[in-house]
């Protein structure tokens, strides 16, 4: 999210110096737009604004654990656990709440700390115990599947009472969707103009202020267009804001603290970083409870909007979550990749599924088509990559 | 009248904004030792690998002769069926597999269908008799030293017919005595009519073996010369273009208080805890003085490093004191919060993350000093990134510039620069000017200089014992573990040195 603050077109050699714009990300946005281009010549409810406020409420919950994804990958693991966990917090978030009669909050909280408690079990082992983490989170997408079917005895726990559905069906009010885009504009604006200050004050080289000024009236354009075609059907989605929210909150996390920082150092070069002074057992370990605190978030978003629990809730969500890391940019080799990247990732694989289903492309070929898709991905960034060196 | 057995004219390689080679023309003639020198980013590793096919015929002008034919390689493949052979300062060999099975990978002898294993290790072991190890060819790769595999490695070429051989820093990772042993083999080969190409940055090696010493400077070919003609002074001003006076910069140091002491400090091997690696080792340290750590290869001196700093993993027993209060460094972390820094000899495994800024290394070992409530104060760190760009003169368009694509000099300065911002009271340098050029040595020795005149204590060790001598107040000695010598510098000469360091008194 950085880089792309200070970029703008026709710079080139100055683009350099802030080191390699990050192609990748503007290749998916270009792929992105490609992919709804097509679908809209295919099918003309592609682009409408019911469709679109589909599509953003599909992609949540890959998107939240995706999030967590990042980190896990970008460290040098790997977490295949996730769709378990989302499945295991979900139904037990929906048993407390069926069974037990539980209100919501205290439904939310429970699920919260179960989700960090299944991570800090696995992120120990790994980290502790150095079991390899492809191995550890392969053991836990099974344990959790099963333990899911023993509570559940293999039925399906609904309905939910009515607080809780809101979390994942819920709709912000006209006003208040315009407000927050009128904050995220005023937002933009005012940190890309203290950024540029600051690069400015310590002699790096910045973009024309004309392009800047472009840049920003792009993206105000986009957000405000985003919130009155949201607002045009029934507002923005409530996970949509969550996604927003964390996504904000992780990039932070990733780029200005010291334990961002350590997690891509750890990834780059782990011997590195332990003689740095960077304690990577207990990174490692908070990265993974991380990855299963945002797991039983994605599993309530889910379990809400469903308004059920079944045995089979979040299967093969890991498999969407790291393709769509992958496809935004991580690198599988640890060391560097974006959350912005993997939410892009996130609404690719997100409008090929909406898209495909509203064509009634037989489900064989949306199978096929992901798959190829995310192989081609890795395949052209890989080859831009070679004939740049 | 000379032959050649190659002849490189008018090499031109260009990169994007770079010309990496200009015009160079190379000739070496048949059976010869033939020594290339130059800085690093001289443009040495790049004609090697125009010469190897790594860059195909086509991506650079000029051409090409072996043996006074011109040819053209468009894969590394057609260079080997030349008769050219590189080995690599990175030796290329799967540890997991024997030497025999090494030296014909991929091309094994067959019987049949299968591979005749029978053949394949009596070959194996006449070519290890070749170059004088005197290993069964069944021995896993991963059990031998260094210098052993790169002998190996040396084997393969010659089984691979090789008639020029390309040595690339091969002396970096070994003993004196492994060497001697690698001198030895390069000159019964050229006996055997085996041209050598020599790529070192040591000198005294270049001059001990060359027949002829080519010197690249700036991507372009300075000079070419028999080896009789010029001595140490002669090539480092070709090599740099000036004359250089002194290459240590003696200053008089005025050492303060003890900042280190240990004492009957021992530490055991972590996978082998009755295995101690360094023994009872007394010795201190002062404000303001260089102490320099002499030894062979395996003497300790890393782990002593590793020890003192916190990151060994293994046992530790004795006593270490920080401005006379005892101390246990646990960690790596302990070892920044008492003031120690430890510059490994290794930077790109130890100390850099290379697909990462500038900025992002050298801030890396003291994130939590520049972060407020867990948020790192970006203003601070830039602040600080380009006061130590500065005044560690690395040479970099920008300090958002990845550490991977600095030269092995200025990658080295990023490392000195992450420890100085930790502010430490002691600085250990393990090796360090390992693989960098004249130039930024000299600027390493001022920077030590004037550090230890800003009143802290630097603890150095090095394998150039020249550089020990050059830059030293005092010398430990350490052989086997144990510290078994102490210098004042003025006393210490390379001939006790040695002696200490091979156990003799």
């Amino acid at each position: 999210m950085k880089a792309e603050l200070t970029k703008a077109p026709g710079t080139d050699k100055k683009l350099q110096l802030f080191g390699k714009p990050d192609m990748r990300t503007y290749t998916m946005i270009f792929a992105l737009i490609a992919i709804w281009v097509l679908f809209t010549f295919l099918n003309d409810t592609f682009l409408t604004a019911r469709n679109l406020s589909n599509l953003f409420m599909q992609m949540s919950v890959t998107s939240i654990l995706a999030i967590g994804m990042v980190l896990i990958i970008v460290a040098g693991h790997i977490d295949l656990s996730v769709g378990s966990i989302v499945g295991l917090t979900g139904g037990v978030a929906a048993i407390l709440q069926v069974w037990f009669g539980m209100d919501t909050g205290t439904v939310i909280v429970a699920t919260l700390v179960l989700g960090a408690l299944i991570g800090l079990l696995q992120g120990w082992i790994v980290a502790y115990q150095a079991v390899p983490a492809f191995i550890v989170t392969l053991g836990g997408m099974m344990v959790f599947r099963g333990i899911l079917m023993g509570i559940t005895d293999g039925t399906t726990v609904a309905p939910l009472t009515g607080m809780f559905k809101m979390v994942g069906n819920a709709y912000l009010p006209f006003a208040v969707g315009y407000g927050l885009a009128a904050i995220a504009i005023v937002w933009t604006v005012f940190s890309t103009l203290r950024k540029r200050q600051s690069r400015i004050k310590y002699g790096f080289d910045v973009p024309p202020f004309s392009a800047e000024v472009g840049k920003l009236v792009l993206l105000a354009v986009l957000i405000g267009l985003f919130a009155f075609v949201m607002n045009w059907y029934k507002g923005i989605p409530f996970p949509l804001v969550i996604v927003a929210g964390f996504a904000l909150l992780f990039t932070f996390l990733a780029n200005h603290t010291p334990f961002g920082r350590s997690i891509y150092a750890i990834g780059g070069n782990k011997e590195a970083a332990r003689l740095s002074g960077i304690n990577i057992k207990r990174n490692t370990l908070f990265i993974f409870v991380l990855s299963g605190l945002l797991s039983s978030i994605a599993a309530i978003v889910l379990t809400s909007r469903l308004d059920s629990a079944t045995i089979s809730a979040g299967q093969n969500y890991e498999l969407d979550a790291i393709a769509a890391c992958v496809i935004g940019g991580t690198s599988l080799m640890g060391g560097s990749g974006k959350i912005f990247g993997a939410i892009i990732g996130g609404l690719v694989m997100a409008s090929l599924d909406n898209g495909m289903s509203l064509i009634n492309l037989d489900s064989f070929w949306q199978y096929i088509v992901k798959g190829s898709i995310l192989v081609l991905a890795v395949w052209v960034d890989i080859r831009s990559r070679r004939q740049k060196a | 009248m000379k032959t050649y057995a190659l002849e490189m004219e008018h090499i031109t390689k260009e990169f994007p904004g770079v010309k990496a080679l200009d015009a160079v023309s190379f000739q070496v003639q048949s059976g010869e030792i033939h020594a290339l020198c130059g800085e690093n980013g001289a443009g040495k590793s790049t004609l090697m690998k125009v010469l190897s096919g790594l860059y195909p015929a086509g991506t650079y002008d000029g051409t090409i002769k072996i043996d006074g034919e011109p040819k053209r390689f468009a894969a590394i493949k057609d260079a080997e069926q030349a008769g050219i052979a590189i080995i690599y300062q990175e030796l290329a060999l799967a540890k997991e597999l024997t030497i025999g099975e090494n030296i014909f990978l991929g091309r094994e002898p067959r019987r049949g269908f299968g591979i005749d294993w029978d053949q394949l290790y009596y070959e194996a072991r006449k070519w290890l008799e070749q170059v004088g190890l005197h290993f069964s060819p069944d021995t896993m790769v991963g059990a031998l030293g260094i210098g052993q595999q790169q002998l190996v490695e040396i084997a393969k070429a010659l089984s691979k017919d090789a008639k020029i051989l390309i040595l690339d820093e091969p002396t970096a990772a070994l003993t004196e005595s492994e060497v001697e042993t690698l001198m030895g083999i390069l000159r019964d080969l050229r006996r055997r009519g085996v041209t050598c190409i020599y790529i070192s940055h040591k000198l005294n090696e270049v001059f001990a073996l060359a027949d002829s010493i080519t010197v690249l400077r700036d991507g372009k070919s300075i000079a070419t010369r028999p080896a009789s003609e010029l001595d140490e002074n002669k090539i480092i001003s070709l090599m740099v273009g000036r004359d250089l006076t002194e290459l240590f910069p003696r200053v008089e140091h005025t050492p303060g208080e003890v900042v280190l002491e240990l004492k009957n400090f021992t530490a055991y091997d972590p996978e082998n805890p009755s295995k101690a690696v360094i023994r009872d080792i007394s010795l201190n340290i002062r404000k303001g003085e260089i102490v320099g750590i002499a030894g062979l290869m395996g003497a300790g001196r890393t782990e002593l490093a590793t020890a003192i700093f916190g990151a060994w993993e293994g046992k530790k027993t004795g006593e270490m004191l920080v401005d006379g209060q005892s101390v246990h460094a646990k960690s790596t972390l302990d070892g920044i919060k008492h003031g120690i820094a430890l510059v490994s000899e290794d930077r790109k495994r130890y100390g850099l993350v290379l697909d990462q800024s500038i900025k992002n290394n050298i801030s890396l070992a003291s994130l939590n000093r520049l972060s407020t409530s867990s948020v790192i104060d970006a203003n601070e760190e830039i602040r600080q990134s380009n006061h130590y760009v500065k005044e560690l003169l690395i040479k970099t368009p920008s300090i958002e510039t990845a550490v991977g694509t600095l030269s092995g000099g200025n990658q080295q300065k990023v490392v000195l620069g992450k420890w100085l911002l930790t502010e430490p009271k002691l600085l250990i340098l393990d090796e360090p000017t390992r693989g960098i050029d004249v130039g930024a040595k000299y600027e390493i020795y001022n920077l030590m200089n004037r550090l230890v005149a800003e009143g802290m204590a630097i603890l150095m060790i090095s394998s150039e014992l020249p550089e020990v001598l050059g830059m030293s107040d005092r010398i430990y000695v350490m052989s086997e573990g144990a510290v078994t010598a102490e210098f004042d510098w003025r006393d210490a000469t390379q001939e006790n040195i040695m002696q200490a360091a091979t156990g003799g008194r």
